[in-house]
């Protein structure tokens, strides 16, 4: 079929830079939420929109039935995306957000910008010190998005939060689990870390798919080559094996500047080959 | 009850993701044709147990199980078609060329490009007739160029090994196409903004200064039915110049709809 011309009606206003900020700061909710979203989607940043999405992270006209801040998560996603350090004392500060899914989108957001500052409040929040946060409002009814910041915590290179994290390789909900030996993995100097990478390997046979996706998702983000078979025989969707596979290669790549190809990196490709 | 019959019964009958996968790898594993409509189904039922199953046991199958595979693309569910589009890849069978081709470079899902793509250098091109080989392998090359520059990282990927593959096959029967290969991959290696991608190419070029030179593949005599069946994919070949390829995943166009509806809170 061939492609539609575009028409000037409302729903096309986010095709602009400058229309998603004027969207942004107007009026109608679904436009501002849809705006901040896109801003992080399509990576604009421009000073103005992050200035914007900042000024988001403090609005009170955007609620939900159960008290969320719908358009505070968005723009939290979003700035983490944009890359601009001036994002990040907001960004700190929405950890003490009540709302469960702004902490939780504040914490992957200064996990993606590098943010080192953050890490004593986000060792805080691992702790539940911090009043006024409500827990999740689904179940298993999380005290904090544990896994958010458990993975904010490895990122960062926390090494001090080390014995906090480990009880909670016994937490009751796996995904955590996962997100506590992810980050001791790369918060423990190598072989050590090892029994970390390992228990996520071992996390690929278990009996749940959604399980089986999250452990792929945490390989290929520490990069273990060690699970590159594991990986490539894990009963999931090839596309998600793919992208745990390109964790390992790339990996493997920066120990490499010059495109020399170790013979891990090849390995790698054999198996994603096989995977297309 | 025949072992065919009995090995169905049970796929219909399995009542758990893995009794259905382990009932499809029995199936799968009789190689059996009378297996291949029922593991055909097994690629819709979002099981990737089930489906790895069917689509080795498809492969083994071989050209049997090209018609019905060409016949029941599902249109509607893209995981089965991608599933479905391996096998084809995995059979190489000529008469899989245009829906290789469309499928590469037309499908709106990712992993339908992905395992087209990888495809389109894994036809037997032993099994073309040798009057059509020539216009089969250009399109081939057209379509590899052309999705080496898709928006997805992995479909590039993809791209990069059928390219390979093609560049291995024709490099002594066309010699004149060896440099648009190399000047795609020499522009890649350098450019591509994912380093996975690069990487693959590097070992694509690596791997054609070691091979060239040392093997050509043996010929062997296709069956009657392809030759057959091989005129209406040349016709398909000429119809699919027309198809367009839809806007790419992370183009903001896509997204017009969205902005309509995301008042709603089903929508998160």
């Amino acid at each position: 079929m061939p492609e539609q011309p575009f028409d000037n009606s409302e729903t096309n206003d986010s095709l602009t830079v400058e229309q998603a900020i004027v969207n942004l700061q107007g009026e109608d909710l679904g436009l501002r939420i849809y705006a901040a979203w896109w801003l992080g989607r399509f990576r604009v940043d421009e000073p103005l929109a992050v200035d914007v999405l900042i000024k988001a992270l403090d609005d009170e006209a955007d609620r939900t039935e159960a008290g969320g801040y719908p358009l505070r998560r968005n723009a939290a996603r979003a700035l983490g995306k944009l890359g601009d350090q001036r994002a990040v004392p907001a960004l700190v500060r929405s950890l003490s957000c009540s709302d469960f899914y702004v902490r939780e989108a504040a914490a992957q957001a200064l996990d993606m910008l590098g943010a080192t500052s953050s890490i004593s409040v986000l060792i805080d929040l691992l702790q539940d010190q911090i009043p006024g946060t409500l827990p999740a409002p689904e179940p298993p009814n999380l005290a904090q998005p544990f896994d958010a910041i458990l993975e904010a915590l490895g990122a960062l290179q926390a090494t001090e939060a080390v014995p906090l994290i480990h009880p909670f390789l016994q937490h009751p909900v796996p995904r955590v689990q996962y997100a506590a030996a992810r980050a001791l993995y790369q918060l423990t100097p190598a072989p050590a870390a090892n029994q970390y990478g390992d228990r996520l390997i071992e996390a690929l046979s278990g009996p749940d798919l959604q399980l089986r996706r999250s452990a792929l998702s945490d390989l290929g983000a520490i990069g273990y080559l060690a699970a590159a078979e594991p990986i490539a025989e894990t009963l999931a969707e090839n596309s998600l094996k793919l992208i745990a596979l390109k964790g390992l290669l790339e990996t493997q790549l920066k120990q490499s500047p010059d495109l020399e190809l170790p013979e891990g990196a090849v390995r790698v490709m054999q198996l994603m080959d096989e995977l297309l | 009850m025949s072992d065919l019959q009995a090995l169905i019964a049970a796929v219909d009958a399995a009542d758990s993701a893995t009794k259905l996968s382990d009932a499809v790898q029995q199936l799968a594993e009789s190689h059996l044709e009378g297996a291949i409509p029922t593991l055909i189904a097994a690629l819709s039922y979002n099981n990737p147990g089930a489906a790895v199953a069917a689509v080795d046991g498809l492969i083994y199958l071989g050209e049997p199980s090209v018609p019905s595979l060409l016949d029941q693309l599902d249109q509607h569910n893209y995981t089965a078609r991608a599933w479905a589009i391996r096998a084809l890849a995995g059979i190489g069978d000529p008469r899989g060329l245009t829906t290789l081709l469309g499928a590469a470079t037309a499908d709106f899902a990712l992993s339908v490009r992905r395992a087209a793509a990888r495809g389109l250098g894994t036809l037997k091109w032993h099994q073309f007739p040798s009057e059509d080989l020539e216009i089969a392998q250009a399109e081939c090359l057209d379509a590899l160029l052309f999705v080496c520059e898709d928006d997805e990282w992995i479909v590039r990927y993809a791209a990069v090994t059928g390219l390979q593959s093609l560049a291995t096959a024709i490099w002594y029967s066309q010699p004149d196409w060896r440099s648009p290969i190399l000047a795609k991959f020499e522009q890649m290696v350098s450019l591509d903004p994912i380093l996975a991608v690069r990487a693959r190419v590097r070992w694509a070029q690596q791997q054609l200064q070691q091979e060239i030179g040392i093997t050509i593949p043996a010929v062997a005599t296709p069956s009657s039915e392809i030759f057959t069946d091989w005129h209406a994919t040349l016709e398909n070949l000429y119809h699919r110049k027309s198809q367009e390829r839809p806007l790419p995943e992370g183009d903001p166009r896509r997204f017009r709809g969205l902005a309509a509806t995301i008042g709603s809170p089903a929508n998160d």
